[in-house]
């Protein structure tokens, strides 16, 4: 089994992404410049967190652009894995592997603290080990990050079900407060249809050493890997929507 | 033929636009009050085209690839020699 982290010119969470797969779940990782594109196949791609490009134009919008998506998109219709976390998950939407877009908050300012999300879908290769309903706490860092869509798009999320976290308050209830960026429906982690990509705002990676604060987040790594193990190549073989 | 296109992106009618409400509450603060207040963003593109039509395809293209995201914004262009 062999992870790929991808690193763009302003990626700054890639090492953290590398620690925990490969320190903490034991997995082998690569560290791919991007331009590198990717060399082999690999059982999962992490798009880390970051300001790749700046955040110019939009966040994720010039990354989302270059060669090794192209890659990334062959990797995913080959059914394997990718994760997009913050920025990775914004480098997803504008590049259209999950639908939306992740925008500017809806109280324009740059939020870091932890917050809790509900699992509102265990039913996946990144969340399987988690319950439904399940309350969790980890961080978000970004100013970028509402999750806004056409209201199409979002009932056929919500009908299909792929989004697989929302923010929420401790006891797990949708209120208003408990959405730091306005995200609509509270959305901050949406799969794409064959179910294989996942896009969240939050940083689980920040949350998987309990020394940390949290280890919350690991169970993203860990059910990803035991996706893998169980389905011999990474290729999607047991999501089945709900 | 050189061209430039002069293209404006904003936020389609009703998206809720975090920025312009921050410089309108900032305006606010110095006295001067504004009942709407939208931001927008021009680029100035130079570039070579066969004619007229062919440069506001090109201008088309930038947009719809890379300078706007559809699920957002929309656009309009103008061409000039």
């Amino acid at each position: 089994m062999r992870f790929a982290v991808i690193q763009f010119g302003g990626s700054n969470c890639d090492r953290d992404a590398h620690s925990v797969l490969s320190d903490i779940c034991g997995v082998e990782t690569d560290l791919l410049w991007y331009k590198e594109g990717l060399q082999r196949p690999y059982d999962a791609v992490i798009i880390p967190g970051g300001f790749s490009y700046g955040d110019y134009l939009r966040a994720g919008a010039i990354a989302a652009r270059t060669p090794v998506m192209k890659d990334i998109m062959v990797h995913v219709r080959e059914g394997r894995l990718v994760l997009g976390i913050c920025n990775g998950a914004q480098i997803l939407a504008e590049s259209g592997l999950v639908p939306g877009v992740f925008t500017i908050n809806a109280y324009p300012k740059f939020i870091c603290r932890p917050v809790h999300l509900r699992v509102d879908q265990p039913a996946s290769p990144f969340t399987s080990l988690y319950r439904k309903g399940e309350v969790i706490r980890i961080p978000i860092a970004h100013k970028e990050g509402r999750y806004v869509a056409p209201e199409p798009v979002i009932r056929d999320l919500e009908d299909s079900g792929r989004v697989a976290f929302r923010f929420c308050s401790p006891d797990g209830s949708l209120t208003p407060e408990s959405n730091p960026n306005g995200a609509m429906h509270h959305i901050t982690g949406i799969l794409n249809p064959a179910g294989n990509v996942l896009a969240m705002m939050p940083h689980p990676e920040r949350a998987s050493e309990a020394i940390l604060g949290s280890d919350d987040g690991k169970k993203v790594f860990l059910s990803m890997i035991t996706h893998i193990e169980h389905s011999g190549t990474g290729k999607q073989k047991k999501w089945r929507k709900p | 033929m050189m061209y430039l296109a002069k293209i404006t992106i904003g936020l389609k009618e009703g998206m809720l636009d975090p920025e312009a409400m921050a410089i309108s509450h900032a305006l606010g603060n110095l006295g001067f009050a504004t009942d709407d207040l939208r931001t927008k963003r021009l680029y100035l593109i130079r570039f070579d085209a066969a004619d007229a039509r062919e440069a506001e395809e090109k201008a088309r293209g930038m947009c719809e690839r890379l300078l706007a995201n559809p699920v957002i914004h929309h656009f309009e262009i103008e061409v000039h020699r």
